[in-house]
Formats: C-alpha cells, structure tokens, sequence
C-alpha cells in the first residue's frame, strides 16, 4: 500500500440491485485523496449510500473498479480496513445500555488482538478520539441519556478511536438543530484541517456542503450530474434539474449558496 | 473482583449443598466413604454445574445473536427436535443406556439444521429475525409430531418420555460427565474467542461491519456452537427452561454487556442455579423426586415476570 495511492478511488462503477429494473449507479468516480473534504450530494434514492457501499467493498460492482488505499476494496479484511476507513452510519441501535466511554472503546476492537485485553495506548486513544470530538465530559454518561447532537459526536468518536485515515459519514446531521449541525461540519472541517484526515460525507444540506467541502459530487438517479469544486457545481440550473425545484443561487463567503424558491401560484 | 468472589463462593455453595443433601441421609463424617455420594451425587452434581453453565453461555450469545434479550435457547427449536428424537426411540424401543440422549442429541441437531437452513431464506446472508420464527416453527412442528406419536404408542412407555421432556439429572453418571467434559468445551472455546466480535453486534449489523467485524462468519459460527452446547444439554439432561434466559439477564444486571465477562459470569451463574434448582428437585418431595425443568419455571417464572418489569421500566 503506498501513501500516494488515493484513499478512495473508484473509476466508472456500475451497480444494480438484484431483481432492479434500473441501474443503482451507472458510471460514477469518485477518488478522495488525505486532507480532502468530499461532500456527496443528490436526491432520495440518487444513488448516494449506494455509492458508498461500493467504495467500501460491501458490494462488488459490475463494472469499473473500488479500491481503497491501493488496495481493491473487495480484498480487504474487514478488521485491516477498520484501521483505515472509520464510518459513522445513518442508524445503529443500542440493544444494550452502554456508556459513553465503553461505547467509544468498540472502536479499539481492529487494534486488539485475538484475545487481546486493552493496553493502555488503547485508552489513550479513546480519550484523545473523545477530546477530538468535545465529548470527553461526556465520558460516564449513559448512552440514553444523551441529545442527539451529543450522541452524534460520541458516534464520531469512535469512528477516531479507530484511528482512521478515512472518515465516511452517512447523513451524521440529520435532525440536528443548526447549532449542532454547525459544531458536527465545524468539527469535522477541523478534522480534515489540522489532522489530515480524509472525510467523504452525504448529506442533504446543499448549503454546508457549498461552505465545508472542498469538492462535491452531486448524483443524480445513479448517474454524476456534476463533479468538482462547489462553485463549479452548484449552477442554478443543474441543482433546479437534480432537486427538480426552482432555486435561485447567490454567493456567500464566495462559495455558492442555494435558496429555494416559492412555487408560483397558478391562476385560477 | 469481589462480584467474581461472590460468584465463585455461590457455586462452591451450591456444589456443596448438591452433595451434603439428598433424600438419604449421610453423616457428614461418611461423605469421602459414601458410594452414594461417590457415585450418585458427585456427578450429579458436576452434570448439573456443566449443563447449567452451558446453558447460561447458550443463552448469552443467543441474545446477542438474534438481538433480543429475550430470547431463550429453546426458542430455537431445539427442544422440539430433542423431544421428537426422544419419543420416537421410546416408541421404536430402542435399546441401550445411550439411546435416549443420542436419540435427543440427533433429533436436536436436526432441528438445528433445519432452522438453519430456513435463516438462510433470504439469501446468502443469515437473518436473525427469520431465525427466531423458523425456531418457533420448527418447534411447533416437532412437537405436533412428537403427540402424534404419543397418543398412537403405548402408555407406558411414555410417562418415560414426558418426565424426560421436562428435565432432570437423574441419569447422570461419571459417564456422562466425562462425555460432558470432553464435547463442551469446543463450543465454549468458539463463544469465548467471538466475545468482542458480538460487543460489536449490539450495535448492529452494519456498524459491527464498519468496526471490523465479519458479520456472516460471526453470526454462522455463534448460532452453530450455543446451539451444540444446548443439543448436549438437552441429551444428557431433557428440556430444562429458563435457565438460559434468566443467567444471562441477572449477570448483565451485575457484570454489565461485555462478553469477555459476562459469559464466564453466565457460565458459573448458570451452574449454581441448576445446582440449587437440582437439590431442591431431590429434597422437596422426597423420596420422589420433582423434574428439574419443573423448579427452575416455578422459580423462573415469576423472576423473569420481574424482571420484565424492570426492563420495560428502564425503558420509559
């Protein structure tokens, strides 16, 4: 594995769903290098997590290639790979209760060995991934009793327990409140900025991925509709035909920002 | 470390109890000279501490499995499968004093592959969901049979059969200690190395993948060995209920969720309570003697139905 090999690359995938009429993916790239922000935008069922799936080695596309750190996604064992990509998913439960520091420390378990007890660099990483995160006073507090903002970032806390090199987040701000919204992307900004971490993130808000990215794919039913810096795509035109609604874009801190407009009313 | 204490100083209770008392009496000065404790009530007693303590591990990774704490290992299926075995070498008369716990053991193991192999249903992947249901199911199924053969077959035969079928450790012997003590520890073994795999597993399925878990294999390999350990305890000793669903939830109480603990904890825990539930079996009406299945649901019962309680509790 060289260090110059992108973390991510993904070359011209294509993926369908068994017994789906269409494809999931038709033809999608997608390469993250250290110290890159992706953010990966679309609409409901454009494709997004499918994407993420492929680039992670969950499943094999049938065409075009995923490989992570130069390795072919696929190869990888699941326990390597965990000391590479850390994934904060959508949902998860928590069948158990759990404390906070106990739950982060699951992201130690693909740096223990076979029967391995924890060491305690194992712990110092926990407590390093909870500062991180600004959740070390949080550390004694049962799960349950956390805000979702809260658990968001204990969720992210263990995902850098893990000492990644590659941080995938699915959605990590839905029905957060803007504040938490705003400290989760501040957080994760920071992250990329002063740790060299690499983040490809989904996400619905238009308007923080323009302001925290560095490059945005935008999807469309499977298919990129545009690639690149924010700027170049978040154009009025392409964002009213991948969201189907009629925006106006105006800048901001010069990156693009998206303001959706009232449907006009039709005479009756 | 004193909860360890406290649960090493119950088992060694309970072992002692399980040899000091029974229906005949022994002077406490006899007990090393005794041929009815020597060969009676020592490897009763060491039946009991393995077959509880396999069921208590049983019931543990079980839970985890199909994520669901209140899942119990005779949910599936097995129990239907033993008891189907059961009846059938009783009414076929087969002969010998292993055929009953073979027959058991072989009707167990069939149950096991068939709910098995209905989990697979959707496709490669195990579904834990459909896990339980096929176990129920194929309980059902068993069991249908199992009263269909009964109420063709001779009546005297079967009083055998339904004592059986409710549990109790009077056929130990050293011989099935030692056939014991050979078999489980292989499946304890696997349980044991896949502890911090099935930490991951509360979480779920994907999470746990993400963390490094490989989730098919894990899941395979758990479902196969708690559900020999639970064949075994079925041959050598018949259904005996609630053993592996209370353990499991009193030493998550004390020893928390992680499995490195908590299935040494449900060994141990499960051994002590078979061992007390076994000598009250003995004591109770003596010189008749109670099926062990039947103690640990007067107990069970009425714990577990606390223990909901607090459960749902916590949960609101």
């Amino acid at each position: 594995m060289s260090d110059t090999a992108p973390l991510v690359a993904v070359h011209g995938v294509t993926y369908r769903y068994p017994h789906s009429p269409g494809d999931a993916l038709h033809d999608v790239s997608l390469e993250v290098r250290t110290g890159e922000f992706h953010a990966v935008l679309g609409p409901n069922g454009s494709g997004k997590t499918t994407l993420v799936r492929v680039a992670l080695g969950l499943v094999a596309p049938e065409t075009g290639t995923a490989e992570l750190a130069g390795q072919p996604a696929s190869a990888w064992l699941r326990r390597d790979l965990a000391r590479v990509v850390g994934v904060v998913t959508q949902r998860e439960d928590n069948l158990f209760p759990q404390q906070v520091r106990e739950t982060v420390l699951l992201g130690r378990y693909p740096h223990l060995s076979f029967w391995g007890v924890e060491r305690p660099a194992d712990r110092a990483a926990v407590t390093r991934a909870l500062e991180r995160c600004d959740a070390l006073a949080l550390s004694e507090r049962w799960i349950w009793t956390l805000s979702g903002g809260e658990y968001q970032r204990v969720r992210l806390a263990r995902a850098l327990a893990q000492e990644p090199r590659l941080l995938v987040l699915d959605e990590p701000t839905a029905s957060l409140d803007v504040r938490h919204e705003m400290e989760l992307f501040e957080l994760v900004r920071g992250l990329v900025d002063r740790h060299g971490l690499a983040v490809v993130m989904i996400t619905h808000h238009v308007n923080l991925a323009a302001r925290f990215a560095d490059r945005v794919l935008l999807l469309e039913n499977g298919r990129t509709a545009a690639q690149g810096a924010p700027g170049a795509v978040l154009t009025r035109e392409t964002v009213e035909r991948v969201f189907a609604w009629p925006v106006a874009i105006e800048p901001f801190d010069g990156r693009p920002q998206m303001i959706p407009l009232r449907q006009p009313k039709e005479p009756t | 470390m004193t909860r360890w204490l406290a649960l090493g100083a119950l088992v060694a209770v309970a072992l002692v109890s399980a040899v000091v008392l029974g229906p005949a009496h022994v002077a406490l000065g006899d007990l090393a000279s005794s041929e009815i404790v020597r060969s009676l009530r020592v490897p009763r007693a060491l039946l009991a501490l393995l077959v509880g303590g396999s069921l208590g591990v049983a019931g543990v990774s079980l839970q985890a499995l199909v994520r669901n704490p209140l899942a119990d290992p005779f949910l599936l299926g097995l129990s239907g499968g033993a008891g189907l075995g059961a009846v059938l070498a009783i009414a076929l008369h087969v002969g010998g004093p292993w055929a009953l716990p073979l027959a058991a053991f072989a009707g167990a193991l069939g149950a096991m592959a068939l709910v098995y192999r209905l989990g697979l249903v959707g496709g490669a992947q195990l579904d834990p969901r459909v896990l339980l249901l096929a176990g129920v199911a194929v309980g059902a199924f068993s069991g249908a049979i199992t009263t269909a053969i009964v109420s063709l077959a001779e009546a005297a035969d079967l009083r055998n059969a339904f004592l059986w079928l409710w549990g109790g450790l009077s056929g130990a012997s050293w011989d099935t200690v030692l056939v014991m003590l050979v078999y489980i520890p292989v499946p304890l073994v696997v349980l044991y190395a896949a502890a911090r795999p099935l930490d991951l597993l509360a979480l779920g399925e994907e999470p746990a993948t993400h963390l490094g878990a490989d989730v098919e294999p894990l899941k395979r390999r758990v479902y196969v060995a708690a559900s020999l350990l639970t064949a075994a305890a079925v041959a050598v000793s018949g259904v005996i209920g609630f053993v592996g669903l209370i353990v499991p939830h009193i030493t998550r109480l004390v020893w928390g969720h992680r499995h490195r603990a908590l299935l040494p904890a449900a060994f141990l825990g499960g051994g002590a309570l078979l061992l007390f539930a076994d000598t009250a079996a003995r004591v109770a009406v003596a010189p008749r003697e109670l099926p062990v299945g039947i103690v640990t649901a007067l107990v069970g019962v009425p714990l577990f139905a606390v223990l909901l309680r607090r459960w749902a509790g916590a949960r609101s």
